[in-house]
């Protein structure tokens, strides 16, 4: 008949009318600013850098090497590497970044610079809500306002934080051992000179000790990468 | 009714004969019509408002969706926000448009749009201009609202205004002839053009039931076909090919912007609630209760609570259905409406000139029942479109 169609669709309206008020199920709609959904995991936006321990500023991983600025395509990263070194988290002195911005508004969220890192040192960022009214205040990041914690990254990203987490655990623990035995070879061969020519002259003697632990250093930073 | 009910059902025009008694006897004349007016032009952007936040809420819910609900307590102030945001907004004039008339459309439209409502009666003894020729009236200012569409769609100097312009006036000029057969079973029945005296012979009863002009066969058709063909001259869905946001994105407004995009807004809901006070007036009775035992609520009452009704099924509708191809729009228009509602006349005939009685009802229902039928049959021929082979293509 001729506008049967017209009545089963506006039941079906009506039904939806009249549901949407009585079954909240139907209503899809998140409200956002005081209703918000669990982000999912891999959610990314902004990069961040990671620091262990309290303090960022000896905490953080970054060696200043430069590879994520050369690397990111829209050119949003600028790093001043600094002219002495530092321990680093390890106790290992190392370059740091005396610069490190991050244009966010640039940024293109591409991830790149996450993907090159060889220290594990910058992340994935799951905060959104920067928007601003100063465009180079709110939205170039100096790296205070890039530093976050580990546990910070633990928590956003807990599954890839704890496969990095471990495997920088398993280096570090492989660098130590490395180190101990280099150390203890250095001893050997040491005290095997200093005992050997018990006549031996002593100016030659003396730099041995001084010298050993940075060879050392070295020998394990390349293992480690 | 009581004396105190009937002062609550007269208080406006009480009031204004108050009011006038403070005027000079020259100035009385003018300051009546004022007074006539000013509340008219007052309430029924009121309703436009009302409407707009009702209907956005409407469709959402109808969509699983909240609707608007931050504006104020559940979003009532979306109007208010919706204006201030509209009269703020840069108003640009394409640079090739003709600059004269593409002002004027808006205007014209919303003179329109506000010129009918004259002729609406609102209450008892409440209506500004009783004509005697009311409805004549109604429908003449009613085609100025086509003169405006083309005006808007001719002088922007686009393409998409252009077809939405021309689509708009194929179809109300179609739609137009269905709506004026519709309520000449009206006229027939209440032997007058004035609105007044339509509403007047609707408001007797019989019993507790009304002597609406609904409650007939023919009255039941041309209503049904009035309000298609309302919904199809005020561009509403599932008739909105004029405006149709997904091929030709506002149609015959499309250049305008800012106030003068709110101004087509606003004449487009005044026509829709002009032509539901007409469809109210013409066969539910206008203001008159719906039952004799509910006469004692104010008149302006039941006329308006009337109006809602009408648009929330005119939102109902929006909700529900789609938008028609414009060869749909046309078969529906020419094929079915044009000749059930000539059908109809001959049936008001029949009735008029049948004594009262069962026979009287059954003979014209059997007379509408069947060419509805068989109106609907012949819509549903010539139905299959097949792949178009062009022969020089390849």
């Amino acid at each position: 008949m001729l506008g049967e169609g017209i009545v089963k669709g506006l039941a079906e309206t009506a039904r939806n009318f009249f549901g949407s008020y009585v079954n909240k199920e139907r209503l899809t709609t998140v409200q956002f600013p005081e209703e918000r959904l669990p982000q999912i995991e891999a959610t990314r936006d902004f990069p961040f850098l990671v620091y262990d321990g309290a303090d960022p500023e000896p905490g953080l991983r970054c060696v200043a090497c430069q590879i994520c600025e050369k690397e990111c395509p829209p050119k949003c990263i600028y790093i001043v590497k600094s002219a002495d070194k530092k321990p680093d988290a390890t106790g290992k002195a190392q370059f740091y970044p005396a610069q490190f911005d991050i244009d966010i508004s640039v940024c293109m969220s591409c991830q790149i610079c996450v993907e090159v890192c060889p220290f594990d040192a910058i992340k994935m960022d799951v905060e959104f809500e920067m928007s601003s009214e100063d465009r180079f205040g709110g939205l170039l990041l100096d790296k205070y306002k890039l530093a976050k914690s580990n546990e910070y990254y633990n928590k956003i990203h807990p599954t890839e934080a704890g496969a990095v987490d471990a495997a920088l655990a398993e280096e570090r623990a492989k660098a130590k051992l490395a180190a101990e035995a280099k150390a203890k070879k250095d001893a050997e061969i040491a005290a095997a000179k200093a005992a050997a020519p018990a006549a031996a002259p002593a100016p030659a003697a003396t730099p041995a000790p001084a010298e050993t632990p940075a060879p050392a250093v070295t020998s394990a930073v390349g293992e480690t990468k | 009714m009581t004396g105190h009910l009937v002062t609550l059902d007269q208080i406006f025009v009480v009031i204004k004969h108050w009011l006038l008694g403070f005027v000079p006897g020259a100035l009385q004349p003018i300051s009546s019509a004022i007074l006539s007016v000013v509340p008219v032009v007052i309430a029924f952007p009121l309703l436009f408002a009302i409407t707009t936040v009702l209907e956005r809420k409407g469709l959402g819910r109808m969509q699983n969706r909240y609707g608007p609900n931050r504006a104020g307590w559940f979003g009532i102030l979306q109007p208010m926000a919706d204006g201030i945001k509209s009269l703020t907004k840069e108003d640009i004039v394409p640079k090739t448009a003709d600059q004269l008339v593409h002002f004027l459309a808006p205007v014209v439209m919303v003179i329109a749009s506000f010129l009918v409502y004259a002729v609406v009666p609102i209450g008892r003894n409440m209506v500004i201009a009783d004509l005697n020729a009311g409805v004549l009236f109604f429908f003449a200012i009613g085609s100025m609202v086509e003169l405006s569409v083309f005006m808007a769609g001719w002088s922007s100097h686009s393409k998409y205004s252009l077809l939405g312009a021309m689509r708009a006036i194929a179809q109300m000029i179609s739609y137009e002839m269905p709506l004026v057969l519709a309520s000449v079973v009206v006229i027939m029945a209440a032997g007058s053009l004035s609105t007044v005296t339509i509403v007047n012979m609707q408001a007797g009863y019989t019993g507790i039931w009304p002597h609406w002009y609904l409650f007939t066969p023919w009255g039941i058709i041309g209503f049904v076909i009035f309000m298609i063909a309302a919904t199809a001259e005020s561009n509403r869905c599932p008739f909105d090919m004029p405006e149709g946001e997904s091929e030709i994105i506002a149609g015959y407004f499309i250049e305008y912007s800012g106030f003068k995009f709110a101004l087509f807004f606003l004449a487009e809901y005044l026509g829709m609630f002009a032509t539901s006070a007409m469809a109210i007036t013409f066969f539910l009775g206008g203001w008159s209760a719906p039952f004799s035992f509910l006469t004692w609520i104010p008149s302006y009452f039941w006329f308006f609570a009337k109006l809602l009704t009408i648009i929330c099924a005119f939102i109902w509708v929006r909700g529900t259905l789609p938008r028609l191809r414009m060869d749909q729009l046309m078969n529906f228009a020419w094929k079915f409406m044009l000749p059930l509602s000539l059908i109809n006349i001959v049936g008001a005939g029949i009735w008029h000139f049948m004594p009262a009685g069962f026979t009287r009802w059954g003979v014209v229902s059997l007379l509408l029942a069947l060419s509805c039928v068989l109106l609907s049959r012949g819509l549903r021929r010539n139905k299959w479109f097949h792949v178009r082979t062009y022969r020089f293509a390849s």
